[in-house]
């Protein structure tokens, strides 16, 4: 029985998070003794695949579909799982991952687990390991079916490199009887997004108003990070709910998570548990944060941010 | 317009996580339980379009007699009737065949999900409610309005958001952005009065089999000191950020 994954791509460029989930495929693969097959959808060239360790990969003609369509692709993919003899399906846990993973378990008749963490513990059956309570906590969950859809959460393995051949074959794109359709899509003028960063900058109620929002911006340009806020912030408009992490708004995973005057809530902190090292800069000695940080900077941001940004900006130019 | 809300009764966000019996299972003890926020925001959606649109709006629940209280408040928020499935929700799996064995009789227009309930973050009933409904599904929903037989949607995706056009029926997973945080009703004291008269229908589960079982949870580690920089010296910032934790 083989394993399958779902790349994902943008602007003809595989995402970070779907080579991770080929890696995580790969590794899934060789603890089975099976070969791993690879699913993209309108992708010219997938050869990059080959250096992840896939074996096979269908590469499907979506003609003139040029956005992501749930339906299609997640029928598509079943399509691809009942000829290929598969019974464990991986998809990443990015928007897209997480909208599509149900649907194709539904259809495909398997369990599904979403922000799973690590490999799995057990084969027959299936346990895996995941996040729930927001990353307060975690379970350990047993497949009750012989067939899995599991979603990785996002920068929990890493990228691991292995070659094999990534055989490009053509696949059939299923049709769907719905019509519910793209228009258009908005990207927003921010160079990473939050899923996708390495590195998350982040304000709070500390910054005092929206205006100084250029403190949280520079430190992002300089580091190559995504912005994010609190959900104060955002609930008073300083930002976009689009950048609102925690338990309502974004969990974060990235690798390091810079919180500027946000004093740390607990719905907050369960949002940026995944996140790798934290750390804290507020004026506040006695705010929760520095109970879940790293390392931390008690000081006026106004102060500490600007030299912070201008000493890593002449590091990373000289 | 006929319209589901599925609500999920979900510990409050401010509660401290524990386990019992030998961390399997949840511990209840003094957690105050709310309606999901996802769902909520989906369900305020929901009354707007009862007023804009003298739509009929419907909550409904897998779970035990102890979810009644949120049930109520979904009522004295203005939902008109409110069903409680009988049953433990054992997985997304099992919720979600519940209740589309209930929406299947009733031909909603409709159907709300919050995107994922904050307790297990399964994010999957929606979707697969829609796959036996025969429906689309939208996951992560931050906008939906009716332009005459149309209705315009937008989906919250990866550093943006996609504009959609579709028809009724329809199943979305809701969030915030759907309404905003300001927009959830606090219900007053002559909603309370009403939710008492309300309907609250209490229905026999369906045969279904949970497609997964939680065998044990844990807490994460204990957190380290926290290693203070002053402000002083951002350099030994940099370097800790550097070298120790390999992070820039």
């Amino acid at each position: 029985m083989s394993v399958l994954v779902y790349i994902e791509t943008q602007n003809q460029e595989i995402k970070k998070s779907s080579l991770e989930v080929a890696s995580y495929g790969r590794a899934i693969a060789d603890a089975k003794s099976t070969s791993l097959i690879a699913v993209c959808f309108g992708l010219e060239d997938s050869s990059q695949l080959a250096a992840y360790g896939v074996d096979k990969v269908f590469v499907i003609p979506t003609a003139g579909d040029i956005h992501f369509n749930a339906e299609r692709y997640s029928s598509t993919l079943v399509a691809i799982a009942k000829a290929e003899a598969v019974d464990l399906l991986i998809v990443s846990g990015s928007a897209n991952g997480r909208f599509i993973g149900p649907l194709i378990a539904i259809k495909f008749e398997a369990s599904y687990f979403s922000n799973v963490i690590g490999l799995p513990t057990a084969y027959d059956p299936v346990e895996v390991k995941r996040s729930c309570f927001t990353n307060k906590a975690f379970n350990h969950s047993i497949s009750k079916k012989d067939k899995v859809v599991i979603s990785l959460s996002s920068n929990s393995f890493g990228l691991h490199e292995k070659a094999a051949e990534a055989a490009p074959v053509e696949g059939t794109y299923s049709p769907s009887s719905f019509s519910l359709e793209v228009v258009t899509v908005e990207q927003s003028s921010a160079k990473v997004s939050i899923a996708d960063a390495d590195i998350v900058v982040s304000g709070g109620r500390g910054l005092k108003g929206p205006e100084n929002w250029h403190l949280i911006e520079e430190l992002a340009n300089v580091l190559g990070a995504a912005t994010a806020c609190s959900k104060p912030v955002s609930d008073m408009g300083w930002r976009p709910h689009s950048e609102h992490v925690g338990q309502t708004g974004k969990p974060v995973a990235s690798n390091l998570y810079i919180a500027i005057g946000v004093s740390g809530a607990i719905q907050h902190l369960a949002g940026i548990n995944s996140s790798k090292v934290k750390v804290v800069i507020n004026s506040d000695p006695e705010a929760p944060f520095f109970k879940a940080a790293d390392y931390g900077v008690v000081g006026d941001a106004f102060e500490v941010v600007p030299e912070l940004t201008s000493k890593l900006k002449a590091l990373k130019e000289a | 317009m006929k319209i589901l809300v599925c609500i999920s009764n979900v510990p409050d966000t401010t509660s401290k996580i524990n386990f019992t019996d030998e961390n399997r299972a949840f511990d209840t003890q003094g957690v105050t339980y709310i309606i999901n926020p996802n769902d909520e925001f989906g369900l305020t959606r929901a009354i707007w379009l009862q007023q804009q649109e003298e739509a009929t709006v419907t909550v409904a629940t897998v779970g035990e007699a102890s979810c009644e209280p949120i049930l109520r408040k979904c009522l004295a928020i203005g939902a008109d009737n409110a069903v409680r499935i009988d049953a433990f929700p054992e997985d997304g799996f099992y919720v979600a065949s519940q209740l589309a064995a209930y929406a299947e009789k009733e031909a909603f227009d409709l159907v709300i999900t919050g995107r994922e309930s904050i307790d297990y973050n399964g994010g999957m009933v929606g979707a697969m409610l829609a796959n036996y409904l025969e429906m689309p599904y939208l996951a992560n929903c931050i906008q939906l309005e009716k332009e005459g037989e149309s209705i315009l949607l937008q989906r919250e995706i990866d550093g943006g958001k996609e504009n959609l056009k579709g028809k009724l029926p329809l199943v979305i997973g809701a969030q915030k952005g759907l309404v905003e945080e300001k927009d959830l009703i606090i219900p007053n004291m002559r909603g309370i009065m009403q939710a008492r008269q309300k309907p609250l229908e209490v229905v026999t589960p369906i045969e279904s089999e949970a497609s997964s079982s939680i065998k044990s949870y844990e807490k994460p580690p204990a957190k380290g000191h926290v290693k203070l920089v002053d402000t002083g010296d951002i350099d030994q910032l940099i370097d800790l950020l550097q070298n120790e934790a390999n992070a820039i």
